[in-house]
């Protein structure tokens, strides 16, 4: 908290100082009535002056306006502080998100980094709020009341000197008992919302098995087991009022007790008692509001570090300090695409995901990657917009090493379209206008057309204007899969990586996306230009007319070459073909060849 | 997340907005008992929550006494302390003879007050624990009768907030609210009392004052609400744009998206300033602000008081009650104060509770016949007869369609996302009823039949694999839980599962987190596959169920499949072709109905829509 404190309160400094300073002559005014009252039984009111009294009202009435408008300073500071930082730890954790690179959000998990930026920062805010209106109030009127009852007289002090902590210690003891139940309760409760979540997407399972009874039974024992954890902390929180109360007039009993013996001797007066009353009342309330900020800034410090965090994360990947590429010109020999010996370890993993990678490809051509799941075919085209590191060898895009690109250039040169296919929130055109802003819509059809996307655009009333909602929902599997092809497409990459990214297309539309983005790689070479595709899939069909394949397993490339060569020397390829193909599609003897099925 | 209802995704969100998320008393089919779209009045609502309160009479009973009890005995305490300070004048004015028993009096007081708050505390919490929990159980079972339809067109998100925050909502808020409200009104009426017992003119003073402070906390809170209002919609928006925009990070990234995200998150975030700095600064002045009308009551309560004292007029007053009066101005402010900040509370906690009701009033699905059928040793033979079906009236999906399966037979689905292939097992399972025609399993209608004895005949590997929180044996043993952990490991390695499972650190008893946490997707569906042949069911039914284990394992797993399928009925939606090469007759479906039927031979020599399906896999190689 304090470091986050110091990073961000630099702009805030005079709603930090002025804020609290308002807000202590407001405390010193609270802890002057019960003197003033007091002034007015012994002065006024034992001497018969109602004009005294009058006066004495007057001042009060004085200092409640005079309060209300040091306050009013006070709470306005504290809203531009708190909103005003809360602001800027926003915008600065949005930059962060954004440095960081997949290795960090694998780490970090988006869940827990959309928590950060919105329940984090809401709870420092609330605590910065906090701190700057009753960080001061609250301390300094208990400490006050306290010392302004001893100067009153030190012997009935003791009295306070024994409740205070006392109600402190009650606090201490019940709350240090409850935080760890609070947590508990809350992961039961989470517990709950899961069974139910399983219970609606798990509900044809659950029925099909029949198991209806064994899920209810599950259930109720959860929602049982919250309750119990929930009744015992109600047990010991609700302790806390009836013991303050009880110190409390406790205490007051045992200063009327005090101060008849001292009031007798003509050591205090009447009015002095009723002053000590008020003031042991305000000193034990001001401690339960002391309790409630110790337990919101224990809950903003959690926040802070976690905050804290991702803001000091030093990124794995970083384009500091590079130059932008000079692409090459056409007609050069320069490989559009060339990894050598390169491999990638996840972070705390014991095996390499990719190992050992080396294969090259020439402007125009196309790589089919095919392997099972977990084979690292993902991780490899990863290594191709530098999304990942690579942690041995190198990765070179046009000839240049993807750790001398500037990324945003290297990331408009790679178009990829990721396995999980994700739309945003807006429109059909603001969801393709991410690689390119200023695409017009001649060449978002003719990307939409080549990801055979144009037909779904096209049925639509609204056309590109038509709504997306969030995550895309209102599109089927396939639809969205499409769109994000076409989404790559704008802006003409210059590489095209398609990750697994047509799985849910049939095999016709397939065909005719891949001879659609064939046809384009073609019209680039005519420009001058060049697309160089990648595709990874697990169908023979998608990849076998593919320039080179590369086949994959445990993230080691096992076979490398043509579909024919493939065929002829690899044998985890031809296993892959025939659970896909039947013998004589291949072109293979009928039976009996080695290397046949099992 | 796509549910295996994804191919008529479309419908199922057209079906969800008409439904409408807010209220499940919508025409998507749920009208409840009480009526379509009509909210409870307020008396139905807090009656039927008292039926909740019921087993738990006492404890409610004896949480409000309690409350009484300790309410007017806190109020004595600012009398008792008064009339203390009246024995205490001045020096060798100090009457001990009656200070000591009052202090005694007060003390006992002080205590009895603090046992019954204690109680009432204690009751109160305990009653809204065990009422949210009888509730929430009564929430899940209702999920378990609601028809599937009612799951596919709910939101899920919507559905568990209603289980879990709703009713917390229901059991802090109106509980808890209502023994507040209690509390409040008791102490307002108790200090009145007391006050006019002490003295009438000043009670009047206290009385005419103090509204001053209520009006002016409700004036405040009616400004700084609005802005409130406007800040929590901002906040809204930017928290839906960081689940979106965060949620897509690494697509994001991929894009270089980054500085035009970051864009659009500043406008928002600046807004948000403006809207939030407003609203703190608002409700920030509540506080001093009734504390400063206090300060001024207090002022004048005192002022008053002292004049009493002195001249008898308006009444005459000693020093101690000047002294009860001052602590009772400052309660009697206080619960008016509470009140308004309580009202609210029960007001969202009545809106939770509605919600609350409107899930448990839907409608259920119908159930069983009284004389329906146990399907004891079911053969497999499965006919569909000029089955019609629709998920929303205005747009047929299926239209007769007429399919005989004689027992381990073997059928093939294919055709484009959409076509209705998916609904086909939503209605063998009985998940949706037709809209017309008949289905029969062994020669009787599925309506006829128990639901649970029809879907033990079935076994099911769907597109989406399910897992739930629990080892691996027990979602392997899901549908037969009776099952040893031998017959356990035999499913596993008939489903080729085994190898994967002994490497992991605990074997059988490594526990899967929540969405089968680092398991692959083929993993998973491994899993899902062993858990079908536990049950050895009759009839199969798998939705895509291969189309992303990998080929390695696919083809160990289309071996295992293979021998399963012998001698049962087997209905297979996939895309791949060659895992239905083998089916010994393919349906080739589109638009909701079957425009092919045949072996793979026969349908290619035909050289109709499945033909030309074929080809298209191949019409790569031509081209390159």
């Amino acid at each position: 908290m304090i470091k986050l404190f110091k990073r961000f309160a630099g702009a805030y400094r005079r709603d930090f100082i002025v804020g609290p300073a308002f807000k202590l002559l407001e405390v010193i005014f609270d802890l002057i009535t019960p003197l003033v009252i007091a002034r007015m039984i012994d002065e006024g009111v034992t001497t018969h002056d109602v004009g005294a009294v009058v006066r004495y009202g007057i001042a009060l009435l004085m200092m409640a306006l005079v309060g209300i408008l040091f306050t009013l300073v006070c709470q306005k500071m504290a809203a531009l502080a708190s909103q005003g930082m809360g602001t800027d730890i926003r915008r600065e954790l949005y930059r962060a998100i954004n440095r960081l690179s997949y290795a960090e959000l694998d780490r970090f998990g988006t869940p827990s980094l959309i928590t950060r930026i919105t329940n984090d920062v809401n709870q420092i805010q609330l605590a910065i709020a906090l701190g700057v209106r009753q960080l001061i109030r609250w301390p300094f009127l208990a400490l006050g009341s306290m010392v302004a009852a001893l100067a009153i007289d030190l012997k009935l002090g003791v009295v306070f000197l024994i409740s205070t902590p006392l109600i402190g210690l009650v606090f201490w003891v019940v709350m240090a008992k409850c935080v760890p139940y609070f947590k508990q309760m809350q992961q039961k409760l989470d517990r709950i919302a899961l069974i139910t979540r399983e219970g609606l997407t798990g509900a044809r399972v659950v029925r099909a098995f029949v198991r209806e009874d064994h899920e209810r039974e599950r259930f109720r024992a959860a929602a049982h087991d919250q309750a119990a954890t929930a009744i015992a902390v109600g047990k010991l929180s609700s302790v806390l009022n009836p013991v303050t109360f009880l110190v409390m007039n406790l205490g007051v009993c045992a200063i009327l007790w005090l101060g008849g013996i001292q009031v007798n001797v003509g050591d205090l007066t009447q009015g002095e008692v009723m002053a000590f009353v008020n003031y042991m009342t305000q000193t034990l309330l001001s401690i339960v509001y002391v309790a409630n900020l110790v337990v919101v800034f224990t809950r903003a410090s959690a926040s802070a570090s976690r905050v804290n965090e991702v803001l000091d994360c030093e990124p794995a990947v970083s384009d500091e300090g590079n130059a932008s590429v000079q692409l090459p010109g056409p007609a050069t020999d320069t490989p559009a695409l060339r990894m050598t010996h390169a491999s990638y370890t996840f972070p705390g993993a014991a095996a390499r995901a990719v190992k050992d990678v080396t294969l090259t490809l020439m402007p125009g051509q196309t790589l089919g990657i095919i392997g099972g799941t977990g084979s690292g075919k993902s991780t490899l085209v990863s290594l191709i917009p530098r999304l990942y590191d690579a942690t041995e060898g190198t990765v070179e895009v046009m000839g240049a090493d993807v750790r001398t690109w500037p990324l945003k250039q290297l990331r408009q040169v790679v178009g990829i379209v990721p396995q999980k296919a994700a739309l945003v929130s807006g429109t059909i055109r603001s969801n393709l206008l991410w690689r390119d802003a200023s695409a017009t819509d001649d060449e978002l059809w003719r990307a939409l057309a080549c990801a055979q996307a144009d037909g779904v655009v096209r049925a639509l009333p609204q056309g590109l204007d038509s709504s997306v909602e969030a995550g895309g929902k209102n599109f089927s599997g396939g639809q969205r899969q499409r769109l994000t092809i076409a989404r790559a497409l704008v802006g003409d990459p210059a590489i095209l990586i398609l990750d697994d990214s047509a799985s849910a297309l049939d095999f016709k539309t397939d065909a005719a996306l891949r001879r659609a983005i064939h046809e384009r790689s073609r019209a680039a070479q005519e420009r001058g230009a060049s697309l160089t595709t990648v595709i990874v899939s697990q169908r023979v069909s998608s990849v076998r007319d593919a320039d080179l394949i590369c086949v994959m397993r445990h993230g080691e490339v096992v076979g490398l070459g043509t579909h024919g060569e493939l065929l002829a020397t690899c044998s985890i390829y031809q296993e892959i073909c025939l659970s896909q193909l039947k013998r004589e599609e291949l072109g293979l003897a009928p039976e009996g060849a080695e290397g046949g099925v099992r | 997340m796509s549910n295996p209802y994804q191919s008529v995704g479309s419908v199922a969100t057209v079906t969800a907005s008409i439904a409408g998320n807010d209220s499940l008393d919508g025409p998507g089919g749920s009208g409840g008992p009480e009526g379509a779209g009509a909210p409870l009045a307020t008396g139905a609502v807090v009656r039927r929550l008292l039926a909740y309160v019921r087993p738990h009479a006492f404890t409610f009973a004896l949480a409000f006494v309690s409350a009484a009890i300790s309410v007017v005995l806190q109020l004595y305490v600012p009398i008792l302390i008064g009339q203390g300070i009246d024995l205490i004048i001045a020096a060798g004015r100090v009457d001990f003879t009656a200070l000591l028993p009052l202090i005694e009096l007060l003390a006992l007081v002080v205590v009895g007050a603090a046992t019954f708050q204690w109680l009432q505390g204690y009751c109160i919490n305990r009653l809204a624990y065990k009422t949210v929990c009888d509730m929430r159980v009564e929430a899940k079972d209702k999920l378990f009768r609601m028809p599937l339809s009612f799951i596919d067109t709910h939101a899920h998100g919507d559905l568990i907030s209603r289980v879990v925050n709703d009713v917390d909502q229901v059991g802090d808020g109106l509980l808890q609210g209502l023994t507040q409200l209690f509390t409040g009104i008791v102490t307002i009426v108790g200090t009145l009392v007391f006050m006019l017992a002490l003295s009438v003119p000043m009670a009047v003073v206290v009385v005419l004052v103090t509204p001053l402070s209520v009006l002016v906390a409700t004036l405040i809170a009616k400004v700084s609400n609005k802005s409130f209002t406007a800040q929590q919609r901002i906040q809204g928006q930017l928290g839906g744009y960081v689940e979106e925009l965060v949620g897509n990070q690494k697509l994001v990234e991929a894009f270089a998206y980054g500085d035009e995200a970051a864009a659009g998150f500043d406008r928002i975030n600046s807004e948000l300033y403006t809207a939030g700095e407003r609203a703190q600064f608002l409700s920030s002045l509540s506080n001093p602000g009734t504390r400063c009308v206090n300060n001024i009551i207090y002022a004048v309560v005192a002022v008053i008081g002292c004049i009493c004292v002195i001249t008898g007029v308006p009444a005459p007053l000693t020093v101690g009650q000047v002294q009860t009066f001052l602590s009772y101005a400052n309660q009697y402010t206080k619960p008016f104060n509470e009140i308004t900040s309580v009202v609210t509370q029960i007001q969202t906690a009545f809106a939770s509770a509605r919600r609350f009701f409107a899930l448990i009033d839907a409608a259920e699905e119908a159930p069983d016949p009284v004389d329906a059928r146990e399907l004891a040793q079911p053969e497999g033979a499965v006919v569909f007869d000029h089955v019609d079906f629709s998920y929303v009236k205005e747009r047929p999906l299926l239209r007769d369609i007429c399919v005989a399966a004689r027992p381990g037979m073997r059928f093939a689905l294919v055709g484009p996302t959409g076509c209705g292939k998916t609904t086909l097992i939503n209605l063998l399972l009985r998940f949706y009823d037709v809209d017309a025609g008949v289905i029969r399993v062994d020669g009787v209608d599925t309506r006829r039949l128990k639901r649970a004895s029809l879907r033990r005949a079935f076994g099911m590997v769907l597109q989406d694999t399910w897992l739930f929180e629990g080892t691996v044996h027990d979602n392997i043993a899901y549908g037969r839980p009776d099952a040893t952990r031998e017959e356990v490991v035999e499913a596993a390695r008939r489903a080729h599962a085994h190898a994967f499972i002994s490497a992991l650190p605990q074997g059988y008893d490594t526990v899967i987190p929540e969405d089968g946490g680092s398991f692959s997707q083929g993993q998973k569906q491994l899993l899902c596959i062993a858990r079908v042949m536990l049950t050895d069911p009759a009839i199969l039914l798998l939705d895509e169920a291969t189309s992303s284990i990998d080929t390695r394992t696919e083809l160990q797993v289309q071996a295992a499949f293979d021998e399963m399928i012998a001698g049962r009925t087997s209905f297979i939606v996939a895309h791949r072709l060659s895992t239905i090469r083998n089916a010994d007759c393919i349906l080739v479906m589109r638009d909701g109905v079957i425009v092919e039927r045949g072996t793979h031979d026969e349908l290619l020599a035909r050289g109709g829509a499945y033909a030309e399906l074929y080809n298209s896999q191949w019409a790569a190689t031509v081209s390159a």
